[in-house]
């Protein structure tokens, strides 16, 4: 596990270093992740190590996310003050991006299931 | 504080706010209690334990009086785990490689077309209900992942501060709906519903998905990473070409 885990910060922190290095506007992490997976496509598959430590983590990604939330409290002032036009934008502009993406890929999918050798 | 404690135990208070460890201790309580009435809910999009433990640790703190700063102090460590848990998205990322390199052309058609309309429609009805211009700014990015979206918004002239809130409120709403939308809009497959929750509603609609279905997490987890990268590079562009 403790491989793993130096496994994934070291791929995180080769991305920072791209990411600070060329002034990507992409942040580190995600460079990381395009990175191992480049890795796993040329070299073969994660180790059982890695692909259980990721699955840990990721079971608990929910978790990750809760310090960050938090921080919702030093923002009160500014969220009262616009409520109404933040609450909208948000509502509407989350369903109209899962609806979008979702119908589209939904059609995609059953249009190649009703052609199957297209 | 003061007025509710014997003094010995102020005095133990007084020295827990200048250490981490409370902070810690309180975030994983507060998740633990979260997911256990999470399981007793039945995983109800509701009883989401990001949103409990959120609001359990929010109100701790006003209770107390005790800054976001101090508690932050302790909960970085967990907050730091969102790093190497992004690269960790490469690993079902790779072992759903196959159904994505199917799906290249609709994921990316779909994806983009999902971005654009999410960030365009944000900035757009902000603007049109009389959200001042660093509000407006600040919604661009909130359908990706934290990173991602703080850096765009300090870039685009807003506050990466309230970036961050919108994304969590993003992830909350999205989680919420999406069941029932994919219902009514007979969205089926995993692989569409994943690529959804990722692309409108990033990390935390995708912990949910992950729960639901493997290859759903998946086309989260890819979407997660592929949103972050378009929306860092079309919403500065929309902003410089639309009167937003």
């Amino acid at each position: 596990m403790v491989r793993a885990l130096t496994i994934l910060v070291l791929y995180q922190l080769v991305g920072t270093i791209i990411q600070q290095g060329l002034g990507l506007p992409v942040p580190g992490p995600v460079i990381g992740l395009v990175l191992a997976l480049a890795w796993f496509l040329k070299f073969g598959p994660p180790s059982e190590d890695l692909r259980q430590t990721a699955q840990g983590l990721l079971k608990y990604l929910g978790l990750l996310f809760v310090p960050a939330g938090v921080g919702i409290v030093n923002e009160f002032g500014a969220l009262r003050e616009n409520a109404v036009a933040i609450l909208v934008a948000i509502a509407v502009s989350t369903t109209l991006g899962l609806l979008v993406t979702g119908v589209t890929m939904q059609w995609f999918l059953t249009r190649r299931e009703a052609k199957p050798h297209a | 504080m003061h007025k509710l404690l014997p003094l010995p135990f102020f005095h133990v208070w007084v020295y827990l706010q200048t250490q981490p460890l409370l902070g810690l201790a309180a975030t994983l309580c507060a998740w633990e209690v979260a997911a256990l009435l999470d399981q007793r809910a039945g995983h109800k999009a509701y009883s989401n334990p990001t949103v409990l433990a959120v609001a359990m640790l929010v109100a701790a703190l006003l209770l107390t009086g005790t800054s976001y700063q101090t508690y932050f102090s302790g909960a970085v460590y967990i907050h730091f785990l969102l790093g190497p848990a992004t690269v960790a998205l490469a690993v079902p990322m790779y072992a759903n490689w196959p159904a994505i390199r199917r799906n290249f052309v609709p994921i990316l058609v779909s994806l983009g077309a999902g971005s654009l309309v999410a960030a365009l429609s944000a900035m757009l009805i902000a603007k049109a209900l009389g959200a001042p211009h660093e509000v407006v700014m600040s919604l661009g990015p909130k359908s990706v992942t934290t990173p991602i979206a703080m850096g765009v918004a300090q870039q685009l002239g807003g506050l990466p501060a309230l970036t961050a809130v919108f994304v969590i409120i993003t992830g909350l709403f999205g989680t919420l709906i999406c069941g029932p939308l994919y219902k009514a809009a007979r969205v089926r497959a995993w692989e569409a519903q994943g690529l959804a929750a990722g692309t409108a509603a990033h990390g935390i609609a995708t912990a949910h998905m992950i729960r639901l279905n493997e290859t759903a997490g998946a086309f989260g987890g890819l979407a997660i990473g592929l949103n972050g990268i378009v929306t860092a590079i079309i919403v500065p562009l929309l902003v410089a070409l639309l009167p937003l």
